[in-house]
């Protein structure tokens, strides 16, 4: 490890008194210490941005929920990672994530190797209580090794960061606001045209639903392979 | 002459799905007559019989609602059903039937029944078949449904267990047996 000038915080977690490096995120003491926080856009080796809201928690004296991604730990701050509120929200958090667009999982590549799929059960979402968008989005299937397919995407950016951050391609982007974001290659052209693309598959083994794929997958078929991630990580550190 | 304990009124409904929900109903196998024990079954395409009773007290839907004649029939089965549960992704939230969702009914029936017709190109049929609506609905998008079971078909296994969760009057935990798409 490198040498750090961080100091050490003393907090709570549900009730549990710890300790972590002031550069650390609720996030990671918690997972250290055993304590799970249900995670999407979140992956370890990419900067987290907290865009999913998944690992949302109460600080008390905050009235505001905050991301545990992205929040870092303050000497004697008091944190609840679970509560019938929070799950209130991840329940509907999920459940917009299945309104937004087309995720049928019994016709889909990563069924059963799925996040999204994956956190719905865990949070016992048994149907979803918003009507579906039913937007007309497109499928890539110009590469000759990937496709992307919009349908399956919630924009947790994963792509955009692997590519960038550890390929240093930064082949992927997020286009548009809100419900109409997507993520392109380029400047929006077709994948299989793109001239910075390295076709390492990074991205497709990053992606935690079936937006991003290999070719020729049937139902079920599509395993990520994200082992890679860690290693990358260290070798990078060791560099330094 | 002692009496047995009245029966649960039974019944289950097929609207837009494969009939695979149904068929892993069946693959309950002998447990379907520890079931039998405790329930009539009064109404069911497994059973000849035309009209939806006055009164049920569970029933069991397959299917999305995806015409006139589902949207009909989950109408007048809600009205007289104690406790409706929606079985299979379908019912759940469209699944496959709702895939035509994103391109509207005029164009679809085209596709099938001009470009892609083989023989009689261009009859599209509208005698004796019920109207597509131009949005398949998951059940609980037009009725309250009490019970859903996700599962594409939920395994014999899932059906029986929430089945026996329901008719002792507890709250199944769903989520415990069965997601989407399993």
């Amino acid at each position: 490890m490198r040498p750090s000038n961080a100091s050490i915080k003393t907090f709570k977690i549900n009730g549990r008194d710890l300790s972590g490096r002031s550069n650390e995120t609720i996030l990671q003491v918690a997972r250290d210490n055993g304590i799970e926080i249900p995670t999407l856009c979140y992956l370890e080796g990419l900067t987290p941005v907290g865009a999913c809201r998944m690992c949302m928690v109460e600080i008390e004296g905050s009235s505001k929920l905050h991301a545990a991604c992205v929040t870092q730990v303050r000497e004697g701050m008091v944190v609840r990672t679970d509560s019938e509120r929070l799950r209130k929200y991840r329940r509907m958090v999920v459940e917009l994530m299945f309104s937004e667009r087309e995720h049928i999982c019994a016709v889909c590549v990563s069924n059963g190797h799925c996040e999204l799929q994956m956190l719905a059960e865990q949070l016992g979402i048994t149907h979803i209580r918003y009507p579906r968008l039913e937007q007309k989005l497109s499928v890539d299937a110009s590469h000759d090794r990937f496709i992307q397919d919009d349908n399956r995407c919630v924009l947790c950016g994963r792509c955009v960061r692997v590519c960038g951050e550890i390929e240093s391609a930064h082949t992927w982007d997020i286009m548009g606001r809100g419900v109409s974001s997507r993520v392109i290659t380029d400047l929006d052209q077709p994948w299989g045209d793109s001239e910075t693309c390295t076709r390492c598959g990074k991205c497709v083994h990053v992606c935690p639903t079936g937006a991003l794929i290999e070719r020729g997958m049937s139902v079920a078929e599509m395993l990520k392979r994200r082992q890679f991630l860690p290693y990358l990580t260290i070798m990078r550190e060791e560099d330094r | 002459m002692t009496t047995a304990p009245a029966k649960v009124s039974f019944a289950t409904i097929w609207l837009d799905g494969c009939s695979g929900c149904h068929m892993s109903f069946l693959d309950i196998d002998h447990r379907l007559l520890d079931l039998a024990e405790r329930i009539d079954l009064v109404h069911s395409p497994l059973v000849d019989h035309k009209d939806y009773p006055d009164h049920v007290d569970v029933c069991l839907i397959e299917g999305s609602v995806s015409n006139l004649d589902d949207l009909k029939k989950i109408l007048k089965v809600r009205k007289h059903t104690s406790t409706l549960i929606a079985l299979g992704d379908c019912a759940v939230h469209g699944n496959i039937p709702s895939m035509r969702n994103r391109f509207p009914v005029e164009k679809i029936l085209r596709r099938a029944f001009e470009e892609n017709a083989q023989v009689n190109a261009g009859q599209i049929p509208d005698d004796n078949v019920p109207a597509l609506l131009q949005t398949v609905l998951p059940v609980h998008e037009v009725v309250p449904v009490d019970v859903h079971i996700p599962g594409c078909p939920p395994s014999a296994d899932t059906i029986f267990a929430i089945l026996s969760d329901v008719l002792d009057g507890k709250s199944p935990d769903v989520s415990s047996y069965t997601r989407f798409g399993k």
